[in-house]
């Protein structure tokens, strides 16, 4: 078998010059390699320490999570800190939170393959991942904050014992289509991938429980050029179906507030101003991931410092599409001469909410402007940093619109704060130990990166010594 | 006469392997060129200027997607429609009881979700699987097809199979081992 080499070059692969197309995968690799690297993580006996104790951390958080909300079903949203006016507070911000950071997966693997960007191939499917775990647990919210979870079903389209139908003008209803849409066909997107890399774990699989769970995963793939000529042609119609809805995804979501009459959210640049935050705030998760990842599971050959470098940048521009949002936010509810629409921006800024709102400032716009420079695109420190600083700012942006409109709206008389109660605090932390639970189990039994797809963009090997 | 392996059982085909994916092609073309049938090429990714040289025609795909996104459009318009104006009338603010633009969220998601899920199950339908038995998945050397080996099977039941001919024109296409399957 001919390797791919490309001789002794530099293994550093961010130059910026347009005359040498810069490798996607490091030097020293060849297929062979490749799969080795990527299977080796999931066939290794036991996972790094690093693993157990991520694992132990998130699962006891999951084991809180499922503590808390059972609490909230047996006794009701009354343990919540929500009253009137602040009737939606951490559930509804953690649901756009966690549907946001989903949108990256999709813009990786749908938007970046229609652009014909070969380099999402080394990040799409843990991306796509990390969407999967993010739409359960942006789910998870909505479906408790309802109440009475057991009637649940009046929002889907069902015959019921009133007879009724459910309010199709409703943006909320919107948003059980949307959300629910969306993780199905992210699902299948994601699956579909899976395929041909589980069928490599198959045939690599030595014991039998191994061969038999793999085996059934894998469909029974076998890499037939009848079958890629159909799975390719599939591929590129769910990442044109799934580009138009994730953008749509986000779009619903901001409806929830911009269809209302409330100052601050009846605003028509919500939205574009979500997307763009949702693949700010996704990116952000996405390096959060990516950086400690390739450097626990050896997989700085093909999660390389230009695919790193390439998010940040992406980073900096949607930081900055998310800053130019605030500012217009207030420019306009200044030109709009309506007074209640100023005050609550006025309220934001210099009001009891403020240093949630200079929090968010800080951390989305001021944060990712050091990505400016190259040096800080590549170091791994300063990314993890900068990452986390956007995770939290985007919390708190969501935690911001919702909170600061709400305790504040046209009636003096019916103003009031909002503070969580610990139960809230602790559904926040557990819908993290679900994310991340999830996420370790998908590193330790499902290859993290598509391994097919990055072969396809490997150089061809050169032909062996002919006999 | 039934092709017979050594041991006397029947033969399901002849596999091939290749030392490059573009001596693949190449060979995938001489085979297409010859008039086989009944045969397929099996890679770790999908390799460009194969399905040329196989000559396969393009999938029919992309019309049953279509056709399913009209289907969940029309769906997604008619069921609101019903419910909201017909069946039961919802009064919301003195609005009309059939709008057109509060049903267009509902009716594009709809939309993207029959097309997607018929393009992913459509893509399996098409493609028979799951097959969980494939007589290749006997051979030991074809376990190396989802790593980086590339792979030609000609199947015992095509009209032009012949043993020692069709091991010949594999053999003369470069490929650098022809094992017989059973069947």
């Amino acid at each position: 078998m001919g390797v791919a080499t490309i001789g002794r070059v530099s293994r550093d692969n961010t130059s910026a010059d347009p005359t040498v197309r810069a490798p996607l995968v490091l030097p020293g690799n060849d297929y062979a390699s490749v799969t080795d690297k990527v299977c080796g993580i999931v066939e290794s006996p036991t996972p790094p320490k690093a693993w157990y104790v991520a694992f132990g951390v998130a699962s006891t958080l999951t084991g809180v999570l499922g503590a808390v909300v059972l609490y909230l079903i047996t006794t009701g949203v009354g343990v919540w800190g929500l009253n009137k006016p602040v009737s939606w507070g951490f559930d509804i911000t953690n649901f756009v939170f966690w549907v946001g950071i989903g949108h990256a997966g999709t813009l990786i693997s749908a938007i970046l393959y229609l652009f014909r960007q070969k380099w999402r191939t080394g990040i799409n499917r843990f991306a796509e991942a990390m969407t999967i775990f993010a739409v359960i647990c942006a789910l998870m919210f909505p479906g408790i904050h309802v109440g009475r979870i057991w009637l649940e079903y009046w929002i889907a389209p069902l015959p019921n014992q009133m007879s009724m139908w459910p309010n199709f003008r409703s943006p909320l209803l919107w948003d059980f289509f949307a959300v629910g849409t969306y993780f199905t066909v992210s699902l299948c997107f994601w699956y579909m991938g899976l395929i041909p890399d589980i069928a490599t774990l198959r045939d690599r699989a030595t014991g039998k429980v191994r061969t038999i769970a793999y085996g059934i995963a894998a469909l029974g793939w076998t890499g037939s050029n009848r079958h890629w000529h159909r799975y390719e042609r599939a591929y590129l119609l769910l990442a044109a179906l799934a580009t138009p809805l994730v953008l749509s995804v986000h779009s619903i979501v901001s409806f929830d507030f911009a269809t209302s009459m409330l100052p601050g959210w009846h605003a028509t640049i919500f939205p574009p101003y979500f997307v763009a935050g949702a693949i700010f705030g996704g990116f952000a998760m996405v390096l959060l991931l990516a950086v400690p990842c390739r450097q626990w599971f050896g997989l700085k050959d093909v999660i390389t410092p230009r695919h790193l470098e390439n998010m940040c940048k992406i980073l900096l521009a949607t930081g900055m599409m998310v800053g130019y949002a605030y500012a217009i936010e207030f420019f306009i509810s200044w030109y709009s001469g309506n007074p209640a629409e100023g005050f609550v921006f006025i309220n934001r800024a210099f009001g009891p909410y403020a240093w949630a709102y200079w929090t968010m400032v800080f951390c989305n716009v001021v944060t990712p402007q050091v990505f400016w420079s190259r040096r800080a695109r590549s170091n791994p420190w300063i990314i993890f940093g900068v990452a986390l600083c956007v995770n939290v700012g985007m919390w708190f942006e969501r935690f911001v619109i919702i909170v600061t409109t709400l305790s504040r709206d046209f009636l003096p008389s019916s103003w009031n704060s909002y503070t969580p109660t610990w139960v809230e605090v602790l559904t926040l932390l557990g819908s993290f130990g679900l994310f991340f639970t999830l996420f370790l189990l998908f590193l330790r039994f499902l290859p993290m990166v598509a391994m097919a797809e990055v072969k396809a963009i490997m150089p061809v090997p050169h032909p062996p010594e002919r006999r | 006469m039934t092709p017979q392996v050594t041991d006397g059982r029947p033969v399901w085909g002849l596999l091939a392997e290749f030392a490059t994916p573009d001596d693949l092609v190449h060979a995938a073309a001489s085979v297409r060129d010859a008039g086989y049938t009944r045969w397929d090429a099996h890679t770790p990714f999908p390799v460009h200027g194969l399905d040329g040289a196989m000559g396969i025609r393009s999938t029919r795909l992309p019309y049953l997607v279509l056709a399913a996104a009209i289907a969940g459009a029309t769906g997604g318009l008619v069921m609101q429609w019903w419910m909201n104006a017909v069946d039961y009338p919802l009064i919301i603010s003195g609005k009309p009881f059939n709008s057109l633009p509060a049903s267009i969220p509902v009716t594009f998601e709809l939309t993207v979700l029959f097309a997607a899920l018929t393009a992913f199950f459509g893509m399996l339908v098409a493609n028979a699987l799951p097959r969980f038995h494939h007589p290749l998945f006997a051979s030991q050397a074809f376990r190396r097809v989802t790593t980086d080996a590339f792979f030609l099977a000609i199947e015992a039941k095509d009209p032009r199979f012949d043993r020692a001919a069709t091991e010949r024109l594999l053999v003369g296409a470069r490929a650098t081992r022809v094992t017989a399957i059973e069947g």
